[in-house]
Formats: structure tokens, C-alpha cells, sequence
């Protein structure tokens, strides 16, 4: 029976997170629109285009091999299993020990590493432009994120997700420098990561300032669809794991009551559109950065990362 | 036991006289890679098989040979066993690939009687023990890797990387031989007498250096890496696979029998200098890889890198250990030694790849080559999963050994040492910088030499390799992915290793739900690689499956898209240097001193623009270039003697005669 139960619990966040992602860049979209005074696309325009691209057939270069067909997959795979190993309403996943912070996070590395590579299959200057930039960022935000997460995990004294939540839920956590710090590390990653203003314009079309969409300018049909898909995923991915680490409130355990659930997955909903507002805010309060000044917003994250481990390793407390 | 591996060794000594006579012979390489093929598997199976069974029995052999008083000594124990696998499973696998690229070669009379003298010299140094026949195979070892370095002797620059390798080699012998004269003064040329002998603390101190020096020359530890970017590309593929996946490995051997066995209890100092020489070795050693265009010189900077991770890993187990927390001395040590087993196994796979390359299109050159996944599918599947293991990359292996360290980095608070508290952080720092960067530099390797379209003639029409090599990378590919998704038997197996070496191991693994691996406890951490295999597949499965049968499942051939500026000219896709540019950019400014300088031309000419970018390599003129400036100095100076009238040559050989009993006298 509890068996059962947990089952059903891991497919209803993966279901929920897989459902949700669109509807959260829908949102975040909108947010902006109305900021700039516009009406905005309706919330529900991403899963619109997803069905679209879905359906129509997918156009492949001529000289794109087996990898490139494959690397959609690829991606949305190793995405999708990230971010349902992340609590979202719940704790105590079934699978949560399948992989921890660490394995998370190089999961993710995975599938940029694929989605890299398909920037280079076709052999066109924009693939190789968005491919070399995308490693670049990648080389500054993946060591920032690896050392948010040690600091994290030092002071939770455990790299699984579901104990850092729970441990961040209890009251032994208290304000700490480190914490802060770490926070405001994740939060750069974050938007690095996710492709967000200053270090990426989800919205751009001038070929020579993009680097995710110049990466999938060869993609169409489901394909297209599926490298979206993973991004809205991703962009879920941190959210949810902002969410579950900085503001573990309310989540629901292992077992707890169906009313229990219901109110944690409320207040999943509300932490979801609470930060999906303020990332809108942040994006149209901002301008996008130069390429060759992404380091040093990047290098800032690192810098506090590892200012954030060595405050924990020099004292418990802090 | 101990005898069938020497037997297989003296079989492979045999070899090599054989190798000379076969050589002239149409199927001479056949049967001499052959012989090497079924020597190297009777090792492999005889070790694996010791390992497995029998690891708390250490089998010892004495001939008589050697010095005359004391014979050759032999033993066969658990951390021999495991590193007797690692190097014969190297050696069948370029065996095995070697029966096919093997007859690429030129002139066979250089490499065939070498090579299985070189196979049998790096088993006799994991197999000795005494510091006489460790040391003798130590030198056999260098010479003959060198003898194949320089095979390909009328290219300029594998003189000069033979030179380099053999200074560097001398170098290493020297501080090893040096060090085992410290250890054997006071006891024995025995290693069992060496372990009973309790040596003081500045003997133990300065023989942890000299060991460092030693076999961290050997394996290329940063600064003493200078030869291994030169040696390793020059010598033919499966011997540079060999010489990256395997003799850097008999190098860690050296230095973890020298200071985790031969020496007595650690101390804490020993770990801060292999941490602060390993952490700077697996960064630095990646940034020069991303740095290259030649294939095999990528791969031999990235080998810098996994020997730098492979030393943190040792590194941190002699803290712990030395603090008295063995136990995660244990997880530490564990983590040192899968890498090394991982990393045998992806780098000989990615040189056997650069050398189906090789073969198929005469360039190590990435500028030259592109879009060989058309030409060559299969070599592009093996290579692309070298390419994502050694990214450390989940399923696969890489990630399992880097994931293993970063847990014995995260345990390191509890240790009372403030030196190590601050060093420790930025280690991982380093690890985690050199993660990400081995990424970057595989996809820039991969992309550019499989992917996108051809850059030269001789790409475009390049063939797919023979199956001899495609077996022995599609099997060591395989290897990679069992030992991603089934880490706890290979750490399980390692338990005598870290029993013997740090006298703790990490907690049994097999039997776990679903094959999981916890290090500490499950409250801590774990990971389950078949789980994330699985459940990836699924959903990768599912998603195609749903999409293809719900949505749509047609296909259309197009030109590319371009943004509607297709160019057919291949020139216009990015190239190896320009990938690399935007890092060239953040950190090439400081570790290389990199400058891109734009010449134009004046107004009105016809020149074209030129964009010129300056590399430097700091180490190397900081450290290698003084010393060989004073060595060519004191040479020029000294070789006026040679040119002297016979009366000048007997007034100096009656000086030096006064010199010498004068100084004997007093």
C-alpha cells in the first residue's frame, strides 16, 4: 500500500513538473509583457507552440547525422529525470535516493553537453557561435553551482536533496553568512543557467547576441519542441530547487495526510508564482550584459560560493 | 599465482627478441601483438582472479637474478594485484587494437620488439619487491617507452620530444633513487625490511618529496609535465594509449607504495603538498588541453588533468589519515583509485580513436578534419562515449570516481587542521573548475573533428577502421558504462586495496537496494547510476514513442537553415581555436598570457586583415627555460676542453690527479 502510494507521489511530481513547465514560462512571459505595458501572449501560449511544433514535421539539414535526431531526446530525457529527483510539494520522494545535488546538477551537465554538441553537428557559424559561448558560461556557472551546493551540503551535512530540505525546514538552520551568500550564488547560476537577461535574452532574435537559441537554430518540428520543452524543465528545475532549499516551508512528508498534500502542493503553486514575479522583474529591471562581461557577473557567484564554503569550514556557525 | 605472472612476463620478455626476427615478416606484427594479446590476458585474469579471491594472501617469488646477493623479489599483493589489472587491461586492449593498426605502420623493425618489452617492464615494476628490480623495471619501463616515442624518428619534433622524455625520465629515476637510498640505508634493498625499519621524520619527509618529484614526473604532475604533451602524442596510438592510460597509472603505483606502504604512519603536512601540487595539475592540465588543435596533444594535456584529480584523491586520503579519520581516508583513497581504473580505461579508448583517425585521414590536426560520424559511425559512437566519461559525466564512469571525491571533500570540515581547512575548499574549487572545463574541452574535440562537415579533402573521404579496432574501443566503451551504472562492484573490489593501504574500507556496496552506492550513509549521500541509466532510457523511450505515434513522425532533408546565410564553403564553420577563444579570453590572460593582436592594414592596401593570438607557456619559460639557458651556458663554457693540445690535456689530468688526492688527503 505504501508502496503504491509512493509510487504514485514520484509520478504525480514528475507528471506536475513536466505539466507545470510551461505554464511557469507562460507566466514569467506574461509578467513581463504587462511590466512593459503590453498585453502579452496568453499564459497558456507555451504548451500552444509546443503542440504546434509537435505536429508539424521536423526539417532536418541535410548533412545532420544520427546524433542530432537523437539529441532531443537526450536532453529531454536526462532534464526530465533532474528535476523530478528535486522535491516540489513533497518530501520523500521515492527515488530521491537515486541521485543526489551533486549527480543533480552533472545530470543537467549531460544535457548541455549534448545540446552543445548538436550546435556543432550541422556546421554552420551561428551553431559553433551559441556551442562556444554556451561552454564558456558553462565552465564559470557549473564550478559556482558544484560549491554552492558544497556549502549547502556542509551545512545540511548531507548532498540529498530531501535531507537538505528537511534539515532547511528545521529549526536548527537559523541565519547564517553562508546561507546568504550561497543564496545569492544559486540566484546568478540560476539565471545563467536558464539562459535569462543579463547573461542570455530568452526573447532575442539578433543572431550574434544569442546563445541558447543560436545552439537549437537548426532544430524544427518536435525536435524544437522537445529542446523547449527541457528549458521550460530546467527553468522548473531551479525554481523548484530554490524553492525546496531556501524556503523548505510547508512541504509535505512521507507521510502525511491527503489535505496535508493538497496544502503543500498550494503552496508549491504560490512559491512557483512568487519567484516566476520577481524573475520578471529582475529581467525587465536589467539590461542584458556584453558576452565578455558574463565572466565577471559569474565569477562573482563563484567567488561568494567559495566565500560561503571556507566561512563554513573556518566556523560551524556562520 | 605469482608464478603464472612471471611466466607471462618472461613470455612477453621473449617477445621482444621475437619482435626483431618478425618484424621483416608479413604477419610478424600479427603474431607478436597476438602473443602480447593472450600474455596480457593471462595477467589480467590472473590479477583480476587474486584480487577477487585470494587478496589477504601475498604470493612472493626470489630468482636469482639481480644482485647477486640479494636476487630479484617478487610479490603479488592486493594493491599490486589491482594495478597489475589496470595495466594488462590497458595492455589487451592496445594488443587487441594494435592487430589491426598495427599494420599502418611503416617501419614495424621500431615498434614490434619494444613493445612487449615495454608491457613487460611496467608489470615487473608493480610486481618487484625490492628497490633494486623496482627501480631496474622503473628504467627498463622509461627506455623503452622512449625507444617507441622516437619510432617515428624523421619527424623533428618526436627528436625533440624523445630528448625531453628522456631528460625528464633520467630526472624522476634519479629522485627515486635518491629516495629508496634514504630508505635503504637503514634497512634493506628488501621492501619488507623497509617497512619493518622505522625510519625519522626528516628521512620520511624528504623521501614524501622525493617521491612526488619521482613518480609525479612520471605521471606529469604540473610543473614536471613538460615532456608528457610531447611524448605521448609522438609515440604510434595504441602505444600512446598505453603510455597515458597505463604508465602514468604505474607512476601513482610508485608513489602510493613508496609513501601509503614503505613508510610509516603519515603526517599531515604530506597531504598539503600533494594537494596543492594535484588540485593547480587538474586545472592547469585542462586549460592547456582546451588550448590545442592537435587531437592526441588534447588528450595527453587531459591525462595532466585526470593525474591531478587521481593525486587529490591521494592527497586527501593521507590528511584523513593522518588525522585518524580512516575511514573516510578509506572513501578518499577508493575514489583515487576507480579514477585511475576509470581513466585507463576512457583515455586508452580516446587515443585508440585519435588513432583510427590517424589511420583513416593522416591528421591529428582538429582544423582538418569534420564530420567523420558520417565516415566513420562506429569509431564516432566509441569515441562519443569516451568523450562523455571522461567529462564526468552521469551514466557513465568519470562521474562516478569525481562524485566519490567531492564526498570525501565535503567530510573534510571535521579535519583539525587549519592549513588543510583553507586548502582543502579551494581544491575542490579547483576539481569543480576542472569538471566543468574537461566538458567544455571534449565537446570543442568531439565537435569539431566528428561533427559538422569536412574541412579537408582527406576527411571527406575518410573509411571506417578495421574491426581488430573497433572491437577493442567498442569493449573498453562498454567497460566505461558498466563501470558508470554498476559502481559498487568495482568499489567493493577495491576493498583489499584500501584495506591494506589505509587499514580501513568504505562500507560494502553490493547488496545495496538496487545496487546504489552509499559512501557514508544514506542520510549523507548516494547514487545510483543503473537508476539514472534507467530511468533516462525510460524517458527518452517514452518520449519518442508518444511523440512519433501521437504527434507526428515525418522527416524532411533540407539545405541548413543558416539564419538564411548557408554557406557551403566549410571554412565558415567555427574552428578549434575560435571555439576555444571566449575561455582563451577569461582565463588565457592570466594562465597564458594570451594576446590576440589585430595587424590592419593601412588605409587604401589591398592586404587583408590579420587577427595573430600569442600563447605562452609560463611554466615552461619561467622553470624549463632558465635551467636549460644555464645547462647550454656551462656546456659552451666546458666545451672549449674538448678542442685542447695533448700537453694542456696531461697538465689537466695531473692537476685533477692533485686535486683528487689532496682532497682525499684532507
Amino acid at each position: 500500500m505504501s508502496a503504491l502510494r509512493d509510487i504514485l507521489s514520484q509520478g504525480a511530481q514528475m507528471s506536475l513538473v513536466l505539466g507545470l513547465a510551461p505554464l511557469l514560462t507562460g507566466f514569467v512571459r506574461k509578467v513581463k509583457a504587462r511590466l512593459l505595458r503590453r498585453r502579452g501572449p496568453p499564459l497558456l501560449q507555451p504548451y500552444r507552440d509546443l503542440i504546434r511544433l509537435m505536429r508539424k514535421d521536423a526539417v532536418l539539414a541535410d548533412n545532420a547525422s544520427w546524433l542530432f535526431r537523437v539529441i532531443p531526446y537526450l536532453m529531454f530525457s536526462g532534464t526530465w529525470v533532474a528535476v523530478s529527483l528535486v522535491p516540489t510539494f513533497g518530501n520523500g520522494l521515492l527515488f530521491s535516493w537515486t541521485a543526489d545535488l551533486i549527480a543533480i546538477i552533472a545530470l543537467l551537465g549531460s544535457a548541455r553537453f549534448f545540446q552543445a554538441l548538436a550546435g556543432m553537428d550541422v556546421g554552420t557559424a551561428f551553431g559553433g557561435i551559441g556551442s562556444s559561448r554556451e561552454v564558456m558560461i558553462a565552465s564559470l556557472a557549473e564550478p559556482a553551482m558544484l560549491i554552492t551546493v558544497f556549502s549547502v551540503a556542509m551545512i545540511a551535512g548531507s548532498t540529498q536533496l530531501a535531507n537538505v530540505a528537511e534539515f532547511m525546514g528545521s529549526d536548527a538552520v537559523g541565519l547564517r553568512v553562508s546561507l546568504g551568500m550561497a543564496f545569492v550564488a544559486l540566484t546568478i547560476v540560476a539565471l545563467a543557467e536558464n539562459a535569462r537577461i543579463p547573461v542570455d535574452n530568452p526573447a532575442t532574435h539578433l543572431e550574434l547576441t544569442m546563445v541558447h537559441e543560436a545552439m537549437v537554430l537548426e532544430y524544427s518540428g518536435r525536435h524544437l519542441a522537445l529542446i523547449d520543452l527541457s528549458s521550460q524543465l530546467k527553468l522548473m528545475l531551479y525554481v523548484s530547487l530554490i524553492a525546496c532549499v531556501f524556503l523548505p516551508w510547508g512541504m509535505a512528508t512521507a507521510d502525511s495526510s491527503v489535505a496535508r498534500l493538497a496544502f503543500g502542493a498550494l503552496l508549491y503553486l504560490g512559491k512557483l508564482t512568487a519567484l516566476g514575479f520577481l524573475l520578471a522583474v529582475f529581467e525587465t529591471s536589467i539590461a542584458k550584459m556584453r558576452v565578455f562581461r558574463i565572466p565577471e557577473f559569474l565569477g562573482a557567484a563563484l567567488m561568494l560560493a567559495l566565500l560561503a564554503t571556507l566561512l563554513r569550514f573556518v566556523s560551524g556557525s556562520l | 599465482m605469482i608464478a603464472v605472472a612471471l611466466w607471462s612476463v618472461a613470455a612477453l620478455l621473449a617477445l621482444a627478441p621475437a619482435g626483431v626476427v618478425l618484424s621483416t615478416r608479413p604477419r610478424g606484427s600479427l603474431i607478436v601483438y597476438g602473443g602480447c594479446l593472450i600474455a596480457t590476458s593471462t595477467l589480467c585474469v590472473t590479477a583480476l582472479s587474486d584480487l577477487l579471491h585470494a587478496p589477504q594472501l601475498t604470493p612472493s617469488a626470489t630468482l636469482p637474478i639481480g644482485l647477486p646477493w640479494l636476487g630479484a623479489h617478487f610479490r603479488l599483493d592486493a594493491l599490486s594485484a589491482f594495478f597489475l589489472v589496470v595495466v594488462n587491461l590497458g595492455g589487451v586492449a592496445a594488443s587487441l587494437f594494435a592487430l589491426g593498426y598495427g599494420r599502418h605502420e611503416d617501419s614495424p623493425g621500431r615498434v614490434l620488439p619494444f613493445y612487449p618489452a615495454y608491457l613487460a617492464a611496467m608489470n615487473v615494476v608493480v610486481l618487484a619487491n625490492d628497490a633494486f628490480s623496482f627501480l631496474v623495471a622503473w628504467e627498463f619501463m622509461s627506455l623503452t617507452s622512449w625507444a617507441l616515442v622516437v619510432s617515428h624518428h624523421r619527424e623533428a619534433e618526436n627528436i625533440r620530444a624523445g630528448y625531453v622524455y628522456l631528460l625528464m625520465a633520467s630526472f624522476g629515476t634519479l629522485a627515486l633513487l635518491l629516495a629508496f637510498g634514504l630508505l635503504v640505508s637503514g634497512a634493506g634493498y628488501d621492501f619488507d625490511a623497509i617497512r619493518a625499519s622505522h625510519p625519522s621524520a626528516a628521512v620520511t619527509g624528504t623521501v614524501v618529496i622525493l617521491a612526488l618529484l619521482g613518480a609525479g614526473s612520471k605521471a606529469g604532475l604540473v610543473p614536471l609535465h613538460a615532456w608528457l604533451p610531447l611524448a605521448h602524442p609522438a609515440a604510434p596510438s595504441h602505444v600512446s594509449g598505453l603510455m597515458s592510460g597505463v604508465m602514468t597509472k604505474v607512476a601513482v603505483y610508485g608513489f602510493v607504495r613508496i609513501v601509503f606502504d614503505l613508510l610509516p604512519e603519515p603526517v599531515w603536512w604530506w597531504s598539503m603538498v600533494v594537494l596543492l601540487v594535484g588540485g593547480p595539475t587538474a586545472t592547469l592540465g585542462v586549460l592547456y588541453a582546451l588550448m590545442q588543435r592537435d587531437i592526441k596533444r588534447v588528450l595527453a594535456y587531459s591525462t595532466i588533468e585526470n593525474i591531478g584529480i587521481v593525486f587529490t584523491g591521494l592527497g586527501l586520503a593521507l590528511a584523513f589519515k593522518a588525522e585518524g579519520l580512516d575511514w573516510v581516508a578509506a572513501l578518499a583513497f577508493t575514489a583515487a583509485m576507480l579514477h585511475v581504473f576509470n581513466h585507463a580505461l576512457f583515455k586508452s579508448l580516446l587515443f585508440f580513436g585519435a588513432g583510427a583517425v590517424l589511420a583513416a585521414t593522416g591528421e591529428r590536426d582538429m582544423e582538418k578534419l569534420g564530420g567523420l560520424i558520417h565516415r566513420m559511425p562506429k569509431t564516432a559512437f566509441a569515441m562519443l562515449i569516451g568523450c562523455v566519461a571522461i567529462s564526468a559525466l552521469p551514466p557513465f564512469n568519470g562521474f562516478v570516481s569525481e562524485w566519490l571525491t567531492f564526498q570525501a571533500i565535503l567530510l573534510s570540515p571535521q579535519l583539525p587542521s587549519w592549513g588543510l581547512k583553507l586548502v582543502i575548499p579551494a581544491v575542490g574549487g579547483l576539481l569543480a573548475l576542472a569538471a566543468a572545463l574537461a566538458a567544455a574541452c571534449f565537446v570543442k574535440l568531439y565537435g569539431i573533428s566528428f561533427l559538422g562537415r569536412p574541412r579537408s579533402d582527406v576527411a571527406a573521404s575518410a573509411h571506417e577502421t578495421d574491426r581488430f579496432s573497433l572491437t577493442a574501443m567498442l569493449v573498453l566503451a562498454a567497460f566505461c558504462l558498466i563501470a558508470g551504472i554498476l559502481p559498487g562492484l568495482f568499489i567493493d573490489a577495491l576493498a583489499p586495496v584500501s584495506k591494506a593501504m589505509v587499514g580501513n574500507i568504505m562500507p560494502h556496496q553490493v547488496g545495496l537496494q538496487w545496487l546504489t552506492i552509499v559512501p557514508i550513509a544514506e542520510s549523507r549521500s548516494s547514487y545510483n547510476g543503473l537508476l539514472v541509466f534507467v530511468f533516462a532510457a525510460l524517458c527518452g523511450t517514452a518520449a519518442a514513442s508518444a511523440i512519433h505515434r501521437f504527434a507526428s513522425d515525418r522527416l524532411r532533408r533540407a539545405p541548413a537553415w543558416d539564419c538564411g546565410h548557408p554557406d557551403p564553403n566549410p571554412a565558415i564553420q567555427y574552428s578549434a581555436s575560435s571555439f576555444s577563444q571566449p575561455i582563451r579570453r577569461v582565463f588565457g590572460s592570466v594562465v597564458f598570457a594570451a594576446r590576440e593582436i589585430g595587424e590592419m592594414p593601412p588605409p587604401s592596401s589591398p592586404r587583408p586583415a590579420r587577427l595573430r593570438v600569442e600563447l605562452h607557456d609560463l611554466i615552461w619559460e619561467a622553470l624549463y627555460a632558465p635551467i636549460a639557458m644555464v645547462v647550454g651556458f656551462a656546456t659552451d663554457r666546458v666545451n672549449v676542453l674538448q678542442f685542447l693540445t695533448i700537453r694542456r690535456y696531461l697538465t689537466l689530468v695531473f692537476v685533477a690527479l692533485i686535486v683528487l688526492l689532496l682532497v682525499v688527503a684532507l
